[in-house]
């Protein structure tokens, strides 16, 4: 039972991490109807960007915040050179586009910092089992991070004029554009912010993968199976999804399918979703008139 | 989200200019060069450049697997690894367990890839355009571990692979094992090619552009889109199948690790670098895949990818027709002139 209650908890803490990259996945879905393939590369270079700051002496929280400014700062970038000059084009270029990203993001990771494993530091760093061995100090620590990101997000969304202005520049983009919103701004701060929540999501989950560039990739499947577990157009829902998809994945892990088929996992769930549920638990049904 | 963004916004991939017809004599002429152009390595190159070469023209053919789902059918796969990876151990499993010649195998291959390729055109039915995509991305990265799983290690070796042998040349022709393997790589990527070429000009091969370009109007003008899209799959598995077939014996070995995601997103570079829904772009875009990363590598171990990625784009951005679709533009500007 013990060994149940613990698999259910370490679930809970990386379903943290597949939440945060879901949400991030949500959030430019949300706005361009577009999966941003490239999301888990963005979140290992900026944990690679802390990394280095760390390495360069500053203080872990210093390098914290300054990941997440610098990540914003390139999620921004990117989507005003990149995506916006495609952004009512065919999927084929779009899905061309975040493929490419995906390329360029690794593999200049890979080449600015180097392919071998490197240990990055835990901010909860502590010998003492908590709560009798059931969970780590990092699990916990990275689980509240998790929770405060995602709070800070549903309340800017939810009581600040910004927040709202991009809710309406993703729902309706037109008729926000009448009303005075610039629908364009929006959509690049949203990829400021999605760039900025993976950033945090990297930085929390490298001190348990390991970073190396492609520490995100298998993350970014189970965040894709979050995503659509909880509807991907369902900020909440995807959170949900995340959440579950952690502890499902834990313990299909530990009882079912042992530790290999892990991703095989991952891909179950996508399929399962799509095919039965294709809206996901939350989401809504799209119809459309032909 | 607007409604109004062109002609059909259900539409995969942006319209496509329509092939010109060539007189026969013309296109005679064409396959003549074409067929002196594949020869000639043969006896130009020595072995080394020749096994590139071959491999080119495996990837090509891989390519041209693509090609017909994506580029003809308009369904975004990011995941033919997988078939190009199942081809390859269905040819390793036979020859290595059960000795089996290497072109018996061939048939077999195609028949288990077209069989999986059809049964993952089921579920696509039901997922369009990014859906497809992300499910045949996923699928492209969870192929290694499932290779590497312990309960089939019996037959696919486990991380250490399988070890397999050239097929011999016939005795009699003076050609050295890597000479054969090209030729046999020509031949069977020559039939596939032809069949490919002949599949899009037919009825079947018009309806598969119909429902990539509209799916409402070609459903009602009577075209069953479900057993197309599903068919299109099959036959798109099966050549991309026997891609891998030929590069498992020209490899000489097959492993885990090397079908990572990263063979499929090759596959999907060089559909779009060679040109989208061309069946000689499918061929620049094998030599591409070959040989551009050979250059690079000598820059860096990462910048082959860097420069995949850069390329890509830039070629979304500017020539999305790709190098056929770059070709086409150029004949059409010659015979306007003359």
């Amino acid at each position: 039972m013990d060994g149940l209650a613990h698999q259910i908890v370490a679930g809970i803490a990386t379903g943290g991490i597949y939440a945060s990259v879901a949400l991030a996945i949500v959030m430019i879905y949300q706005a361009t109807h577009h999966v941003n393939f490239a999301q888990g590369e963005m979140a290992t270079l900026s944990t690679f960007i802390a990394w280095s700051m760390i390495q360069a002496g500053m203080p872990y929280w210093v390098a914290f915040f300054g990941t997440i400014v610098v990540s914003f700062a390139i999620g921004v970038v990117v989507e005003r050179i990149l995506i916006r000059p495609v952004a009512n084009a065919p999927v084929l270029t779009m899905v061309g586009v975040f493929i490419g990203l995906l390329l360029i993001i690794g593999n200049a990771t890979g080449w600015i910092f180097g392919y071998t494993t490197k240990v990055f530091p835990s901010p909860f760093a502590s010998d003492r089992p908590l709560f009798g061995g059931l969970v780590s100090a990092h699990e916990l620590g990275s689980t509240l991070v998790t929770l405060a990101v995602l709070t800070l997000v549903w309340a800017f969304f939810r009581f600040t004029r910004l927040g709202l202005a991009m809710r309406a520049a993703a729902y309706n983009p037109r008729s926000a554009r009448l009303v005075g919103i610039r629908v364009g701004w929006m959509l690049a701060l949203g990829w400021g912010m999605a760039a900025a929540i993976g950033a945090v999501a990297g930085m929390m989950v490298a001190p348990v993968v390991f970073l190396d560039p492609t520490m995100m990739l298998g993350i970014l499947l189970y965040a894709f199976a979050g995503a659509l577990m909880g509807g991907i157009d369902n900020p909440a829902g995807a959170v949900l999804g995340g959440f579950s998809v952690g502890v499902l994945e834990n313990l299909a892990g530990a009882y079912v399918v042992g530790t290999e088929l892990k991703l095989t996992v991952a891909l179950a769930i996508i399929i399962g979703v799509l095919v039965v549920r294709p809206s996901g638990l939350f989401g809504r049904v799209v119809l459309s008139r032909v | 989200m607007s409604a109004s963004k062109g002609l059909n916004p259900e539409a995969a991939i942006g319209p496509i200019a329509a092939p010109v017809a060539t007189p026969a004599w013309q296109r005679g002429l064409y396959l003549l060069i074409g067929l002196c152009l594949a020869i000639a390595p043969l006896f130009l190159l020595e072995s080394f450049h020749l096994f590139q070469l071959t491999m080119a023209v495996i990837m090509a053919l891989a390519v041209l697997g693509l090609n017909i789902v994506c580029g003809y059918n308009g369904q975004i796969s990011l995941g033919h690894g997988a078939f190009f990876a199942v081809g390859a151990y269905a040819t390793a499993i036979l020859m290595s367990h059960f000795d089996w010649s290497f072109w018996a195998t061939l048939p077999v291959s195609a028949v288990v890839c077209g069989i999986i390729g059809y049964g993952i055109g089921f579920p696509a039915l039901r997922l369009a355009g990014h859906y497809l995509a992300l499910t045949t991305f996923s699928l492209a990265v969870a192929v290694p571990q499932i290779l590497k799983h312990k309960s089939i290690e019996d037959w696919t070796g486990g991380v250490q692979g399988l070890f397999l042998v050239k097929p011999d040349p016939p005795a009699g022709l003076p050609l050295s094992p890597d000479q054969w393997m090209y030729v046999v790589t020509l031949i069977v990527a020559g039939v596939c090619f032809l069949l490919a070429w002949n599949l899009i000009r037919s009825r079947i091969g018009r309806a598969l552009i119909a429902t990539r370009d509209n799916p409402t109007a070609a459903e009602a003008m009577g075209m069953n889109i479900a057993s197309l899209k599903t068919r299109a799959f099959a036959v798109s598995a099966m050549i991309t199948g026997i891609a891998g077939s030929l590069s498992a014996v020209a490899i000489e070995f097959v492993a885990p690790d090397s079908f990572s995601i990263f063979v499929s997103i090759t596959l999907f570079v060089g559909m779009v670098v060679g040109g989208v829904a061309s069946i000689l772009g499918s061929l620049f875009g094998g030599l591409f895949v070959l040989f551009v990363p050979n250059i690079a590598e000598a820059i860096s171990k990462a910048a082959p990818g860097v420069i995949y990625g850069v390329i890509l784009i830039l070629f979304l951005f500017l020539l999305p027709g790709g190098f056929a679709g770059l070709i086409r533009s150029i004949g059409h500007r010659l015979r306007s002139r003359s």
